[in-house]
């Protein structure tokens, strides 16, 4: 039988909204507070979910343990307690949500054990992203 | 069409273990989870149903059946009890959080009127969770 494993994880970040294709003014114009010089940080919670048939000898679509250990060094180990806008992957891209979401997707797809359904990347409390690959229009199951 | 959502608390022990393995194999694929003392959950349950809307309640579902139901089919049948031990389904499977899943879409499958059991999700803590949705 085909089930769904979300598991969440938590990491804490600094970064400033700022595109070099646009002016100072335009910066502040568009991306606001974002755009502080000094940048400002969130508590980021991901929320991974992947799919696959239960092993009827483990009971599990994955192991929750390897699964930790792929976070752990491909997603906290790299991103927590950084400056996102250091990072190779935001080098020529705005580290908004949305690209967040995306590079976190890009990470798991490295996770070979389960399917990956889907990523949710919440920046704040009050708002979250989701990214399901191209290939999906909706953001996955209701 | 309408989704519908109605949450139900248990807290149950369990422990993970597959009698067709060694001591020796349980303790390295379920870890911790392998202690046959056992440990425990505050699980918390989301039932979706689908349907639509009766023009003349407003409900897609009575909402008050929905709670007993939970209650009578999962809730007294999980709560404080040990699932391996206590709950049949559990007996030949490891009640891991997608066995239970699926074990409570089993149990509430064609007994809630007037609606279509959409999804069923169980969180084991709020950081873990299960969803199914009747796939085989």
């Amino acid at each position: 039988m085909k089930a769904y494993l979300s598991r969440r994880y938590h990491f804490s970040a600094s970064h400033r909204l700022h595109s070099e294709a646009y002016d100072a003014a335009r910066n502040s114009a568009v991306f606001g507070k974002c755009n502080n010089p000094h940048g400002h940080g969130h508590n980021y919670a991901v929320q991974v979910t992947l799919s696959g048939q239960v092993d009827p000898a483990t009971g599990m679509v994955c192991d929750l343990g390897e699964l930790d250990a792929f976070a752990q060094t491909n997603l906290l180990d790299r991103l927590d307690h950084t400056n996102l806008n250091t990072l190779d992957c935001f080098a020529n891209k705005v580290s908004t949500t949305e690209n967040l979401s995306m590079e976190i997707y890009r990470i798991f797809k490295g996770f070979t054990a389960a399917h990956l359904e889907r990523v949710r990347v919440e920046e704040t409390s009050n708002n979250s992203f989701d990214y399901a690959g191209e290939e999906t229009s909706a953001p996955g199951l209701i | 069409m309408i989704f519908l959502t109605r949450k139900a608390e248990f807290s149950s022990a369990h422990y993970y273990w597959n009698d067709s393995w060694s001591p020796e194999e349980n303790l390295r694929v379920f870890g911790k989870c392998a202690n046959r003392n056992g440990h425990g959950h505050n699980y918390i349950l989301e039932v979706t149903v689908s349907g639509s809307v009766d023009p003349t309640s407003g409900f897609v579902v009575d909402l008050k059946e929905l709670k007993d139901i939970l209650e009578r089919e999962v809730v007294s049948v999980y709560d404080h009890r040990h699932l391996n031990l206590e709950v049949p389904e559990f007996k030949s499977t490891v009640p891991t959080t997608e066995n239970i899943a699926i074990a409570i879409w089993q149990r509430l499958d064609n007994k809630i009127p007037h609606a279509k059991l959409h999804r069923v999700r169980v969180y084991e803590m709020p950081d873990l969770f299960a969803d199914y949705y009747g796939e085989r």
